[in-house]
């Protein structure tokens, strides 16, 4: 994620907070279609496939990061097939529950949301991505909390990695630990933890933090900027009043319907 | 502050857990001084180095940094003037890009972001690591993040540099390097190290801390030749004292 964040292209030059509004504002319009909503949410796939096309970044990574979270999305929906049974007749004459409809609707939304996220985490970097949350207003201590997560996450991951090793090379060949042994290593992995974070805290202290982290590049807004929010939002706006898949659909069969 | 003198006088620490880290420490470190801080493990070496910032508080006694005590008041003053390089880079460099870090402190006293990235920039070269601007610094060598380090305090342009061992899992040449860059220091420089050969090149005075207390100081090779002195407390005589001649 941190490399594609470092790369530049037309996206990654979009000011962050552009993004930001333009990301909430799909991600919102999304969410709010009805339960049973499915070739109205079509038109939504334009805004991820573009942004992913501006910045270069390669659609096989995001795929992939989709589908490792795709596990949560079924969970939720996994029960709609089960209870929701009313039949629903498909445009071939096909009749199935209207259950599989919320189904496929849930897993379409988490698709198009999780993608588009993915999009604009990785066609900012983290630090241009949280200046400019704290720009349009989220709270700072949200905002630090969340580039000290990034920060720290992998550093308290390796410790619990080589603790794991150590554990390993003395478990003498048996499966998993016990409980009370991971309760421990997981126990010990908090204190190091608390005892980092008071040292980092001193490196900051000593360094003059104040609970503000200052960026060096200040972007300012451009024209692009405020045409790429308007424009998108705009569409968010059509495609969510009016059914372009079906409207597309009636043009192109010549309103024969 | 025109005069960088760091003076410690009976300086004591409890942690809150009871143990008493330094008991009655004094001394006193001229401008322009290099001095290492020598002494077996839990010797309260670390203790006393977070007490020249502030960072931690004297349960007795006080440190004076030029013509300030070190108090929570005076501390971003102090902080200003002391630079801290701690024991684990990992912990001091903290933001997203080496050159972020780097400008993390010049911001936040308060240069505009155009002159604190000229800072950043010439502290980077002065370590030698300017081409590393654009990195992550969670990817970088021990020895690349050692420097990194070192530029964050050098940004700040600070009198006094403290180091906590820097010169722990570095290779051979990472060390060379950091030596040389050290000798070439104008600052006051406090060095706690277990690297003695580093202190001999670098440090003219040591103070040798031992359970708290101070032992002895004085000119480096003086304390350091002593070999009963240094291997009753946990040291050994540098192997390049033990020769005289050119080997």
């Amino acid at each position: 994620m941190d490399e594609f964040g470092a790369m530049d292209s037309p996206a990654h030059r979009l000011d962050a907070r552009a993004k930001a509004v333009a990301t909430i504002a799909f991600i919102v319009a999304v969410m709010s279609f009805p339960p049973y909503e499915l070739s109205g949410l079509a038109p939504f796939v334009i805004y991820p496939v573009v942004l992913l096309a501006l910045s270069g970044i390669p659609p096989a990574f995001i795929l992939r990061k989709v589908l490792i979270a795709a596990p949560f999305a079924i969970c939720i929906g996994l029960f709609n097939p089960l209870f929701d049974r009313h039949p629903v007749v498909l445009p071939g004459g096909l009749v199935v529950a209207g259950g599989w409809i919320s189904f496929a609707s849930i897993l379409f939304r988490f698709a198009l949301t999780v993608s588009a996220a993915l999009v604009w985490v990785a066609s900012s970097g983290m630090h241009r991505l949280c200046a400019g949350l704290e720009r349009i207003g989220a709270p700072r201590a949200f905002v630090v909390q969340l580039l000290f997560l990034h920060r720290y996450l992998f550093v308290v991951a390796d410790e619990g990695l080589r603790m794991r090793r150590a554990m390993d090379l003395r478990s003498a060949g048996a499966r998993g630990p016990s409980l009370r042994v991971y309760g421990s290593i997981t126990g010990h992995l908090l204190l190091r933890a608390l005892d980092r974070a008071h040292r980092v805290y001193a490196a900051m202290r000593a360094r003059g933090f104040d609970g503000r982290v200052r960026a060096l590049r200040e972007t300012e807004s451009r024209i692009g900027d405020a045409a790429f929010v308007v424009c998108w939002i705009a569409f968010f706006a059509i495609a969510r009043k009016w059914n372009l898949a079906e409207a597309l659909g009636a043009w192109i069969t010549g309103g024969a319907r | 502050m025109s005069h960088h003198i760091v003076e410690a006088r009976d300086l004591a620490h409890v942690y809150p857990d009871g143990h008493e880290a330094i008991r009655g420490i004094t001394f006193r470190i001229a401008h322009g001084e290099s001095v290492g801080v020598i002494g077996p493990n839990g010797a309260g070496k670390s203790t006393l180095l977070l007490h020249l910032n502030g960072c931690l508080l004297p349960s007795r006694g006080e440190v004076r940094v030029g013509e300030f005590p070190v108090t929570r008041e005076t501390s971003p003053q102090v902080r200003r003037a002391v630079g801290m390089v701690f024991q684990d880079p990992d912990d001091q460099l903290f933001m997203p890009t080496v050159l972020d870090d780097v400008a993390f402190g010049p911001l936040n006293y308060g240069l505009a972001p155009g002159e604190a990235r000229q800072r950043a920039v010439a502290a980077l070269e002065r370590v030698g690591m300017a081409n590393l601007q654009e990195q992550t610094p969670y990817r970088l060598s021990a020895g690349e993040k050692r420097a990194v380090a070192i530029a964050t305090i050098l940004a700040m342009t600070p009198d006094i540099v403290v180091m906590d061992e820097p010169s722990s899992n570095l290779d051979p040449r990472g060390r060379r390097r950091l030596i040389e860059l050290l000798k070439s220091f104008e600052h006051t420089r406090i060095i706690a190290t277990h690297d003695l050969e580093l202190v001999l090149e670098v440090c003219s005075r040591v103070i040798l801390l031992d359970a708290g207390s101070v032992v002895t100081e004085g000119p480096a090779a003086d304390v350091m030749n002593d070999e009963s002195l240094m291997l009753k407390h946990g040291l050994e005589r540098p192997h390049s004292l033990r020769h005289k001649h050119p080997h």
